[in-house]
């Protein structure tokens, strides 16, 4: 990803924020600037998830490009939001521990570096929801 | 009016390496250094964590068991001896990933172990002095010892959030004192991966004459002794120095017991002594009195004291405790960990 494109979407990858539309309630991640449903009567502001959903499905990554040979082997998952949206992220747990239906919480993480003299991306990423008392 | 802590949160990654497995690689007596340094596992960060994530990890802990709105916050300063870029602030990203941007102040600070300890007291100033409604002082390392060298028992991972301002303060700042000179005790040169130090020689003028001399300074200064204190915290490169540093100043054993995490956790570097502050105050009671005091190779100590209030009790389960933080770890092997600390460059 260049420089210039991570940067636009920075607030959002950082902190989780899409869109809701206020016609009707549906919330969007990544954000839409029109709902496909309401078209021309969407009403669209910004709306920031709590970072909280389950495994909808999942796939064990065991060789991967050079970026990510560290990582191996890696779980990436199709994780629904409590809000609604489906989203594909990385879920950082043992390939032993990952299930369908897991609930899982957002975390900010690296998410991977141009080279190493150029720049690093950080954004969210999702962990097994501990029961810190529900913390 | 008072200024003090408003919230607080640290973050903890869940890795830990035992001091044996490292010991059988080296092939040192594990016993014996599990003796001298009183030190038994260190914590180690994911492949995908750095100071950053740790910073920012610890921070939204701390907002979120203050119930604080991000954009109150008006100063972030982050002090780390391990920031992933030379150049770019750590604090920018810490400020965006928090939601408190645009309008702030932000800045790094460096000082081996205690530049989280120069941010609080920044933050102290800024906000006594209505400058900004809230600052935000972190501390936040993934320290890195050479492979074999005696600082690769304890160097560790972690990172300890402070919210400074003047209302709604859980924990009262009555003074700060802090005791500098030039002394070189360790050090690391830019894009050097490893710190250098003088040896095992560098405790006295270093640590024990820097953390003495702050901490007596302070007490004179308003006219306390240890036994004014419930509490007290001392920078935690190991177990042994703060042990013996609390003797030296008249501090008991009992004083130092909730802060002294070290022995589960190593040394977190920035995040040292701010770690044993939050694990008392996870414990303490409206009116108990604290002492606290930070070091930093270079050298400096930063002391405080600090009054809890009856607020405290108001951020006891908002966000996970230290005590939560160091339950459950994952143990890892020597190979994972060079793995992890990216220590296959040699
Ligand atoms: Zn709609």
């Amino acid at each position: 990803m260049s420089v210039p494109r991570f940067w636009r979407r920075l607030k959002n990858v950082y902190n989780l924020i899409g869109t809701q539309c206020e016609n009707c309630g549906m919330y969007y991640y990544p954000p839409r600037s029109l709902c496909p449903k309401c078209r021309r009567s969407s009403l669209i502001i910004p709306f920031k998830f709590k970072g909280e959903g389950e495994v909808l499905t999942y796939t064990i990554v065991h060789s991967a490009t050079k970026d990510f040979e560290k990582h191996v082997p890696y779980i990436l998952a199709i994780i629904k939001l409590n809000e609604g949206p489906n989203l594909t992220s990385q879920v950082i747990c043992s390939p032993e521990e990952i299930h369908i239906g897991m609930k899982v919480k957002s975390v900010f993480r690296k998410l991977g570096e141009e080279s190493e003299k150029g720049m690093i991306y950080y954004g969210t990423k999702f962990v097994p929801l501990l029961n810190h008392s529900g913390k | 009016m008072s200024v003090g802590i408003v919230s607080y949160g640290a973050y903890i990654p869940r890795f830990r390496i035992k001091v044996e497995e490292i010991a059988k690689v080296w092939g040192d007596n594990a016993n014996s250094i599990i003796d001298g340094l009183m030190v038994y596992e260190k914590s180690v960060p994911d492949i995908d964590e750095d100071t950053i994530t740790i910073a920012v990890e610890a921070a939204r802990s701390a907002i979120k068991r203050g119930r604080v709105n991000p954009e109150r916050i008006e100063a972030v300063f982050t002090g780390s001896e391990s920031h992933p870029y030379a150049v770019k602030p750590t604090s920018t990203v810490v400020a965006e990933a928090i939601g408190a941007t645009p309008n702030l102040t932000a800045a790094d600070f460096e000082f081996a172990c205690k530049a989280g300890t120069a941010a609080i007291q920044a933050c102290v100033g800024l906000a006594g002095s209505g400058m900004i409604d809230l600052g935000l002082a972190i501390g936040s390392d993934v320290s890195q010892g050479a492979p074999g060298d005696a600082l690769e028992y304890t160097a560790a991972a972690g990172g300890v959030a402070y919210i400074i301002g003047k209302k709604e303060i859980a924990a009262e700042i009555e003074s700060t004192y802090s005791f500098t000179t030039d002394t070189p005790d360790f050090w690391r040169r830019e894009g050097m991966p490893y710190p250098e130090h003088g040896g095992r020689f560098t405790g006295e003028p270093g640590y024990f004459k820097h953390v003495t001399s702050a901490a007596t300074g302070l007490m004179e200064k308003l006219g306390t002794k240890p036994s004014d204190y419930k509490y007290a915290i001392f920078h935690q490169p190991n177990g042994k120095f703060p042990s013996r540093v609390a003797k030296m100043l008249g501090f008991s054993s009992e004083h130092i017991k909730p802060g002294l995490v070290v022995s589960r956790l190593g040394n977190t570097y920035s995040g040292s002594c701010m770690m044993g502050l939050a694990a008392t105050l996870d414990i303490a009671k409206p009116g108990d009195r604290i002492f606290v005091t930070a070091f930093g190779s270079g050298a400096g100590a930063d002391a405080f004291s600090i009054n809890v209030t009856d607020r405290i009790e108001e951020l006891r389960n908002g966000a996970p405790s230290v005590e939560e933080l160091l339950a459950d770890p994952i143990y890892i092997n020597y190979s994972t960990y060079a793995r992890h600390k990216n220590k296959i460059k040699l």
